[in-house]
């Protein structure tokens, strides 16, 4: 007998989901899904609960209400580990150690997406000059390209972005945009958070307003 | 450019080709890493040796010059030296790294978060309690312990202090929050350092008056093989509570 594949669950969808902290509702209820090759945008004023909407759906605080699926399974270590990148405020990397130890580090943890290099995404993002430096002497727009390079490096198909274009110039914010286009064409997704200062490039991301 | 998008045929993901990370590359990759900001941070690495060093030095003046004292009180000295001079550093397990993001990666890699907070308890026990241990027989000396009971020492200090350092990278991981938690983690450790330090000094003082020692070590030695399996698990959950706030 034939098999039929199933439907392709989204590689991200939440469900009723909501935050309180306190009893003071922090964001939600929310209901969204990321397919693959989508990019959804977070905006909100300060305090509207972006960062902590993109800390709940890594897993890195536990959702109050409602319910988070990863690929169709409900989401557990198992089926969200290795398969989120996240970048936030702080680097994620130590700043006494270069660039090149760094990611060495990282991929040492996450593994490598085939046919990149650190030496190639250092590259990519236009400072390799720097891959040996330790992080501490680079600018903080300079840090935050080399956690663009993590993006590149390491695999996994959800990027979890929070304020990526902080701190960037104006080649950088094109460099962020170009980069989850080219990872929505490999078929990865993207939810990122702004503020709403910069012109998000892909004109058929969705949008998600939270409100203080 | 390697990292360009590249289509293929059918709509197949390319994102999921890629080398996946095994446990064991994680654990040397780890400790690769500790190794290397240990060794950029030598001179900090110093100061617990330093520490010993001048307690050690400071006794025989403090008590006076009388070889039979010395003997008889060395073997409990250098244990509290040891565990003393391990606390500073203790403090300083995860703080660099909650500070600095890198928890947060830890915790989204596909790696068991428990086999990750081990790894840095080897690197941390590697880099800062071993070089204390490799002194030992220069402290000894300084204190006149019997060169009999300097393996016996040893063999205790090499069982007792990984336990505490396992024990404290799980009360490191609980306070790794707070600020200025080095008070804060000497007093939580202190109760469970107790029970470590009395079975390691009866070892010693066993050793010292000729009679058997090896059953205090071999409860050392079990409190250790708990702890490589427990301590572990509880940092890892430590860890989580600690990114979350």
């Amino acid at each position: 007998m034939a098999t039929f594949p199933a439907p392709a669950a989204p590689l991200l969808s939440a469900h009723r989901l909501a935050f309180s902290r306190n009893d003071e509702p922090v964001f939600g209820p929310l209901d969204f899904s990321l397919g693959s090759g989508e990019t959804v945008l977070v905006e909100g004023d300060n305090g509207s609960g972006k960062t902590t909407l993109l800390r709940v759906l890594a897993g890195m605080l536990p959702p109050g209400e409602g319910e988070i699926r990863f690929s169709g399974r409900a989401a557990s270590r198992d089926s969200r580990n290795g398969r989120i990148l996240w970048l936030g405020h702080r680097p994620g990397m130590n700043e006494s150690l270069s660039a090149r130890e760094n990611l060495g580090f990282l991929t040492g943890l996450y593994g490598t997406r085939t046919g990149v290099t650190p030496v190639s995404a250092m590259e990519r993002v236009g400072i390799a000059g720097w891959i040996d430096e330790p992080l501490r002497t680079l600018s903080a727009g300079q840090k935050k390209r080399v956690g663009l390079a993590r993006l590149l490096l390491l695999p996994g198909e959800v990027w979890l972005l929070d304020e990526p274009y902080a701190n960037l110039d104006r080649h950088g914010i094109e460099l962020v945009n170009a980069l989850i286009a080219e990872h929505c064409v490999r078929g990865g997704a993207a939810l990122v958070t702004s503020h709403g200062a910069v012109r998000f490039a892909d004109p058929r991301a969705r949008h998600i307003h939270l409100v203080a | 450019m390697a990292s360009t998008a590249q289509s293929i045929p059918g709509g197949a993901s390319v994102v999921t080709t890629a080398e996946r990370a095994g446990s064991f590359a994680a654990c040397r990759a780890l400790l690769r890493r500790d190794f290397v900001l240990a060794w950029r941070r030598r001179g900090e690495l110093f100061l617990p040796l330093l520490y010993a060093v001048i307690v050690a030095a400071l006794f025989p003046f403090a008590l006076g010059p009388d070889p039979e004292l010395l003997a008889r009180i060395a073997g409990g000295v250098l244990l509290v030296i040891v565990v003393l001079a391990m606390l500073p550093a203790l403090e300083s397990m995860f703080r660099a790294d909650l500070d600095d993001g890198t928890l947060e990666q830890w915790l989204l890699a596909p790696q068991p978060l428990a086999l990750l907070a081990l790894t840095r308890v080897i690197a941390h026990w590697l880099t800062t309690v071993l070089p204390l241990i490799v002194v030992m027989p220069l402290l000894g000396a300084l204190l006149n312990l019997p060169v009999k009971v300097l393996p016996v020492l040893i063999v205790a200090l090499l069982l007792a202090t990984p336990l505490l350092a396992l024990l404290g990278s799980v009360l490191s991981a609980l306070a790794a929050g707070a600020r200025r938690s080095g008070i804060l983690l000497a007093l939580m450790l202190l109760p469970l350092a107790v029970p470590v330090v009395i079975f390691a000094a009866g070892a010693v003082a066993a050793a010292q008056s000729g009679m058997p020692f090896i059953a205090p070590l071999m409860w050392l030695a079990a409190a250790l093989i708990l702890a490589i399996v427990l301590a572990p698990l509880a940092c890892a959950a430590a860890l989580r509570i600690a990114v979350e706030t």
